[in-house]
């Protein structure tokens, strides 16, 4: 098992609220990593800590060996990180392809004076780019609606939408932010098929949720947060028994 | 029926025709003094295409984009003019107007791309403010813009050492220089729309729209936005000084009365009721408005004689007056400009 | 055309019993006595910016044309009733309440046609607008009144006193009064009254406000209304301490007030007070002192840069302002 994700002590805080708390995790390479918690518990938070959209305050990330840069998104997507949103951010006037195909930005070239010349080796690219963004919606399983603005796709094709571009980058680590959210029981099935199928083909799945059953059915690991520290650890089977997570979200003892 | 590629092909053909014949039919028609507005038209376009790149395409308001204009003349009568006594040819300050230009928006940008929209707009504002303060006062203790008088008799623009003003001899008509420029202007403006046209349908241009649609998004899927505006910017301000140097070449005087917010906002004008983002609709709106207020110049007056006897309305008032309703009329009722992109629309109507 | 409010803060020799001397002291609480005039004039403007801000996240363009547009209602109706005989005061306070009250109106106008059916939409839009209405303004103001620079008909008693060696005018210290007295009397409007709270409760939140029972629209519409009273007094106190007005006064003193709210912190009414202080001081001294500094390269006509130079810094690298709260974003 290689470890692709060691988070050590990770700290976050705004203004009197201390978000997170020494929050230490480790994610290995082609697993099912949950992270789970009450609301509030600074699940997004750290999703955002990681990702670099905020900068930590205490604590170190190294991802894949190298320590992670920090606060600058762009660069943690180039490192190989890649995330959906808690409230589907997709560029809803461009469609679908279009959505994908900025997914690849961080994997391409092309800069003014390739776009200006368009010599051979940017339409190639271009051409590549393009291939790659229909070969992702087809497989996340929305190729028919690739020239619909994403505004205009429903619900579920927006979620997978998302993950398509997130799949755009060639992560190494996919991080994906309540994906089920609003989901019915058929969507949350065809969902879970998905994520199983991205770990088959070698991804390694980071996911914030909040349906415990998709968690415990479809988590290699779980980790808990609340209050913004990490209260366990473990196998899904392990986590549901722990008194401490009972505690977290039921606020005491059953009975 | 022709199918799409032939008509496209006639269109443009037509368009290209319509390019060459303009001044001529204006000339004809409305007398030499149109064909000049019909230059000052073409330099307006071509702001208006710079423009567009940083707030249609970017989405990122700049209130002060009229500086980089003012840099662009303003470089050009100092290396060709008798203020330094130095005449460097087109070709070479052109292209170094451009990277001055480009210069001052980088600088401009660099600590100022990451403030909010409106934020950004008046930062952006304060700085044309501060070139043209600077542009008024810098003629003490040494002189170098000659303040508010401005530098004149700065030498017109000149192809191989020939004067374009003079016009030319072909098959025994002459040309006159005034539809030179206009040529030349149209070239130089046809090249800033065939760049700015290849921007839009590349990786560039679709980390443009990203951004503007959700910067946040934007920086997940690994876009450096920084540099990304930045180039915008730059672009942008590079544009904007090519047209500068040719505007104090076909003018042979600068001074920085013509540089001031009005002028800033005319172009945003022209980009956002043309149709922000929409190349066609930018043009469009950059000739409507280098071309209507000329017209209400030559209209107003005896129109106001006419009616009420004497001049109510100072056309130069009534053209701002206009402006500013038109500002307001289209921002309530096509916030997406007057010949929108079609996915454009849709995009500032939804938002309601 | 020249500009309002460009050098006229050079510093002024303060004549003392024969002779003119020059005493760095004497310059400085000069500078610093018409920096507090100037700033307090500032403040007024910045307040009506700051709530706007806090109540619609608009910055309101129109805002110095408002002032504008008080300044030379005033004036109109000053001209006439000078003669009449009337005490000065009285005149004054006469064209004051006009002032306001077309203030008043203008301001509810501006909100109502042009920015509430904006309010959904993205920020370029009501800014845009919001340019637009400067320029109606502006231009109608122009046909109006004129291009000339009206004469302020000299009301109040021109005396001067003379304190630790500077120039002080009846007239500046009537103009801090007042300006103190009103912002006084905002802050109380704002914190202890029932409108105050609804208004508070708008700017934070006002989806929620509007559950509670808050009528957002009206709250909107009256916080226009009272921004646009202050730029009425504070375009009275302009063209009074100038002794002109003009058509175009309000760009750029509407540009400065709004930095100086942004360097308070701008939906923070005591930053947009402070603010407005600040630069009022900021500018005086810079204008005074800038031929000293830079060797003579550059003189006070610099001195509107102040201003640009300051809102750059400010939103660089404090944006929040000195007294708003850190932005924090959340994805």
């Amino acid at each position: 098992m290689t470890v692709l994700l060691e988070a050590r002590g990770v700290g976050k805080r705004f203004g009197g609220v201390q978000a997170l708390k020494d929050v230490s995790l480790t994610i290995n390479a082609g697993e099912i990593y949950g992270l789970i918690g009450p609301n509030g518990a600074g699940k997004t938070t750290f999703f955002n800590v990681l990702t670099g959209l905020y900068a930590r305050d205490a604590g170190e990330i190294h991802f894949a060996g190298s320590p992670l840069p920090l606060g600058e998104p762009h660069r943690v997507a180039a490192a190989g990180i890649a995330r959906t949103f808690q409230n589907i951010r997709l560029f809803a006037n461009m469609t679908a392809r279009e959505n994908v195909m900025v997914g690849r930005h961080a994997r391409t070239r092309a800069g003014v004076i390739g776009a200006v010349l368009r010599d051979g080796r940017t339409r190639g690219e271009e051409a590549a780019i393009r291939r790659r963004a229909d070969e992702l919606l087809h497989y996340v399983g929305i190729a028919d609606r690739a020239d619909d603005l994403a505004r205009h796709l429903s619900y579920g094709d927006q979620r997978r939408l998302e993950i398509a571009r997130a799949l755009a980058s060639e992560p190494k680590l996919l991080a994906l932010d309540e994906p089920a959210a609003g989901m019915n029981a058929t969507e949350t099935a065809a969902l879970r098929v998905l994520i199983e199928g991205l770990r088959a083909d070698g991804a390694t799945v980071l996911l914030i949720e909040h349906d415990v059953k998709l968690v415990m059915g479809l988590c290699d690991r779980v980790a808990v947060l609340d209050y913004g520290e990490k209260i366990a650890e473990d196998v899904p089977a392990a986590v549901q028994k722990n008194a401490a997570v009972v505690e977290a979200y039921l606020g005491g003892s059953l009975g | 029926m022709m199918d799409a590629r032939r008509k496209a092909n006639l269109g443009a053909l037509l368009i290209a025709a319509a390019l060459v014949l303009a001044p001529v039919v204006v000339g004809m028609s409305f007398g030499n003094a149109w064909v000049r507005i019909l230059d000052f038209a073409v330099l307006y376009v071509m702001l208006a295409l710079g423009l567009n790149i940083v707030v249609g395409f970017a989405g990122l308001l700049d209130l002060g984009y009229i500086a980089f204009y003012a840099v662009g003349a303003y470089l050009y009568a100092l290396l060709a003019s008798p203020h330094f006594g130095l005449h460097w040819p087109i070709w070479a300050i052109l292209p170094l107007g451009a990277l001055v230009a480009g210069l001052f928006g980088v600088l401009l940008g660099a600590p100022t791309l990451r403030l909010r929209g409106d934020y950004l707009a008046i930062v952006t504002l304060g700085f044309g403010e501060i070139i043209r303060i600077f542009l008024n006062n810098l003629n003490a203790p040494i002189n170098i813009t000659n303040g508010p008088k401005g530098i004149a008799r700065i030498d017109s623009l000149a192809i191989a050492g020939k004067p374009l003003a003079k016009g030319i001899e072909v098959f025994g008509f002459t040309i006159p220089g005034l539809y030179l420029y206009y040529y030349l202007f149209v070239a130089l403006a046809l090249g800033i729309v065939f760049v700015t046209i290849r921007l839009q349908d590349s990786r560039i241009g679709r980390a443009w729209v990203a951004i503007r649609e959700d910067e946040v998004a934007a920086k997940a899927c690994g876009i450096d936005t920084r540099n990304v505006k930045l180039l915008a910017f730059a672009m942008g301000a590079s544009f904007g000084g090519v047209a500068g140097g040719l505007f104090a070449g076909f003018q042979e005087f600068v001074s920085p009365e013509s540089f001031g917010l009005m002028e800033s906002i005319m172009v945003l004008c022209m980009v956002v009721i043309g149709g922000m983002g929409h190349i066609p609709g930018v043009i469009f709106g950059g000739v409507l408005l280098a071309v209507l207020p000329e017209v209400f110049r030559h209209t107003a007056a005896p129109m106001q004689q006419w009616a009420f006897g004497k001049v109510v309305l100072d056309p130069e008032s009534l053209r701002m007056l206009l402006f500013g309703i038109a500002l307001i009329a289209v921002m309530l009722y096509r916030p997406a400009g007057l010949w929108p992109d079609p996915r454009h629309r849709r995009e500032l109507a939804a938002r309601r | 055309m020249p500009f309002f409010f460009s050098s006229s803060l050079a510093p002024q020799a303060a004549p003392s019993g024969g002779g003119v001397y020059h005493r760095a002291v004497d310059i400085l609480l000069q500078q610093i006595f018409n920096g507090l005039t100037l700033g307090s004039i500032y403040a007024l403007v910045a307040l009506g910016y700051t709530m706007v801000y806090g109540i619609m996240g608009l910055i309101n363009f129109a805002h110095g044309e408002v002032v504008m547009v008080g300044a030379l209602s005033a004036v109109a109706v000053m001209k006439p009733l000078a003669d009449s005989g009337l005490p000065g005061p009285v005149i004054l306070l006469i064209a004051l309440l006009v002032a306001v009250v077309v203030c008043m109106c203008l301001g509810f106008s501006i909100e109502r046609i042009a920015y509430r059916p904006l309010r959904g939409a993205p920020r370029l839009a009501p800014l845009i607008t919001a340019i637009g209405v400067s320029i109606v303004l502006q231009q109608l103001a122009m046909l109006a009144w004129g291009r000339n620079y009206h004469a302020v008909p000299t009301l109040l008693p021109a005396g001067s006193h003379e304190v630790f060696g500077a120039q002080v005018t009846e007239l500046q210290v009537i103009i801090l009064v007042v300006a103190a007295v009103t912002m006084a009397g905002l802050m109380l409007l704002v914190n202890r009254t029932r409108l105050g709270r609804a208004m508070r409760a708008t700017a934070e939140n006002p989806a929620i406000a509007g559950l509670m029972g808050v009528d957002v629209n009206r709250i909107i519409a009256t916080t226009f209304v009272i921004g646009s009273a202050l730029a009425a007094l504070a375009g009275v106190l302009v063209s009074a301490n100038y002794g002109i007005a003009h058509y175009h006064m309000g760009f750029m003193l509407g540009l400065k007030a709004f930095t100086a709210a942004v360097l308070g912190g701008i939906g923070n009414l005591p930053g947009a007070m402070l603010g407005g202080v600040l630069l009022g001081l900021i500018e005086a001294l810079g204008a005074g002192y800038i031929g000293d500094l830079t060797g003579g390269f550059l003189g006070s006509h610099y001195q509107d840069v102040f201003a640009f130079f300051v809102l750059i810094v400010v939103l660089v690298f404090r944006p929040s302002g000195l007294m708003g709260e850190k932005v924090s974003e959340r994805a």
